[in-house]
């Protein structure tokens, strides 16, 4: 294991580790070794992407929270330095004002705010509530084993966001296919495209629909911009479209592989079972978040003027990556980091990264998982998993790290 | 002590009023509101993990 990184950490730019590493597979949830091993020796070093460009790789908490809080650090794609992506696949292309800096960035993600204020998310609750019962009914309504991918995690993002944008209920199921062909494992890029453009046009129609007759839906907040001269129906589009995305991913691994690791740990899985108290649910939900870190390529950046961070200079032009994975595993915040523990205070983890460009839809994706993980394994107290361990086949090289497919029965 | 917030800074994460309810609010964009700037003993805790969590170092705590 790790046999090419036992010794001391390499210095000459021929030796430099190869970013991203990759994982052990017996121990599907840990970080790859190297980075932990990184982090150890080395907290901040060059490494070499799949192109040959030589970014610095972050390893520590401490040293990640302070770069993703500087404003020398630029999130623009455009800047100089700034690392590509982590594999060949997928493209480069901007993404509204996540790839910004301030004060465009600042303008633009304050006119999506309003409904992820913590309120405004709770007054969604009993509705996401709504959906994840149904869903489970559905599931115990067939012979199993069913895939808990297709059938419960990725569904629940779906029709979430559906309620959050307000699309008519009519429409969920063209809206349905489509986002679920934006996403899905199969799909060639395409077909990828096609479904993203349907998506768009359908959303770009329903703006126009908001402009006219405005109601209580993020839509229309959008579409209240567009008429207060703020952003064109473009820019609202494609506004509307990041937060169709942003949350589709993520939020299905969280819970896929959420419940494969609770399975694989089924004391802390009985915990969650026994408790009725939304509080020990909420820092369960943390613990996982901490515990998954499934953004496992890292959160790339340009540096724009020389930092000082480590005892290392940085130099304006450099790119860097933020390891997020290992910093949610770093020993100096997070005693005995690789023990799954749901009883542990797991706040700090910068799984919904840190800074300015921090995580728009955390107090959703945060609601969203208390429910599932709060009604799931209650509703279904005999979850387990349909195939052996080894067979399940880990996303090892996509963005956002989970399972392709989770056969359960019960 | 005495809790500052700077509103222009705060990226609406909600991070801080999970932390202290009781202490901070959003307004109707989602941006913090301080409820009490000099919070009782007794929350001094739930402040400090507030502090800690803010991503755009929004809030401090600061000695009277």
């Amino acid at each position: 294991m790790a046999d090419t990184l036992a010794g001391p950490v390499p210095e000459s730019p021929d030796s430099l580790p190869e970013f991203p590493m990759p994982r052990q597979a017996r121990c599907p949830f840990d970080p790859p070794p190297a980075l932990k091993d990184l982090q150890e020796k080395a907290p901040l070093t060059k490494v070499r992407l799949w192109d040959g460009s030589e970014p610095w790789l972050v390893t520590k908490y401490a040293d990640q929270r302070a770069l993703l809080g500087d404003p020398r650090v630029s999130a623009d794609t455009d800047s100089p330095g700034y690392p590509t992506k982590a594999s060949p696949e997928g493209g480069e292309g901007k993404l509204s004002f996540i790839m910004m800096d301030d004060p465009e960035h600042a303008r633009l993600r304050r006119m999506v705010t309003a409904p992820f204020a913590i309120k405004r998310v709770e007054a969604l609750r009993p509705a996401v509530q709504k959906i994840v019962d149904d869903l489970i009914d559905g599931m115990l309504g067939r012979p199993g084993p069913v895939d808990l991918v297709e059938e419960f995690a990725l569904p629940i993002p779906s029709l979430v966001i559906c309620e959050l944008l307000g699309v008519p209920y009519d429409d969920h199921a063209f809206f349905q296919d489509n986002t679920k062909t934006m996403v899905h494992r199969d799909a060639t890029p395409e077909q990828r495209g096609q479904a993203s453009r349907e998506v768009a046009g359908y959303l770009a129609t329903l703006i126009g629909k908001r402009l006219a007759e405005p109601r209580d839906d993020l839509l229309s907040g959008i579409a209240g911009r567009v008429t207060a001269g703020e952003i064109d129906h473009r820019q609202a589009t494609e506004m509307a479209l990041l937060l169709l995305i942003a949350g589709h991913e993520t939020t299905a691994n969280m819970i896929a592989l959420g419940t494969l690791a609770l399975l694989q740990n089924p004391d802390q899985l009985a915990l969650l079972r026994e408790s009725d108290d939304p509080k020990f649910v909420a820092g369960a939900v943390e613990e996982l978040l901490r515990y998954l870190h499934i953004t496992h390529l890292g959160r790339r950046r340009a540096v724009t003027e020389d930092i000082e961070i480590g005892g290392r200079l940085v130099r304006a032009g450099e790119g860097v990556i933020m390891a997020n994975e290992i910093a949610n595993r770093d020993p100096e915040v997070f005693p005995d980091p690789d023990r799954l523990d749901l009883t542990r205070d797991a706040r700090r983890h910068v799984a919904f990264g840190f800074g300015v460009h921090q995580c728009l839809g955390q107090p959703l994706a945060r609601m969203e998982l208390q429910v599932v993980y709060g009604t799931l394994y209650k509703r279904i107290p005999t979850l387990k998993l349909a195939c052996a361990l080894e067979d399940v086949r880990f996303k090892n090289d996509a963005f956002i790290y989970g399972v392709h497919e989770l056969p359960v029965s019960w | 002590m005495k809790v500052e917030l700077e509103a222009d800074k705060c990226v609406a994460s909600g991070q801080c009023v999970l932390a202290a309810m009781d202490v901070f609010d959003q307004d109707d964009d989602g941006i913090a509101i301080l409820l009490a700037d000099e919070p009782a003993v007794e929350l001094l805790d739930d402040v400090k993990e507030a502090v800690a969590v803010c991503p755009a170092a929004a809030i401090r705590l600061v000695e009277q």
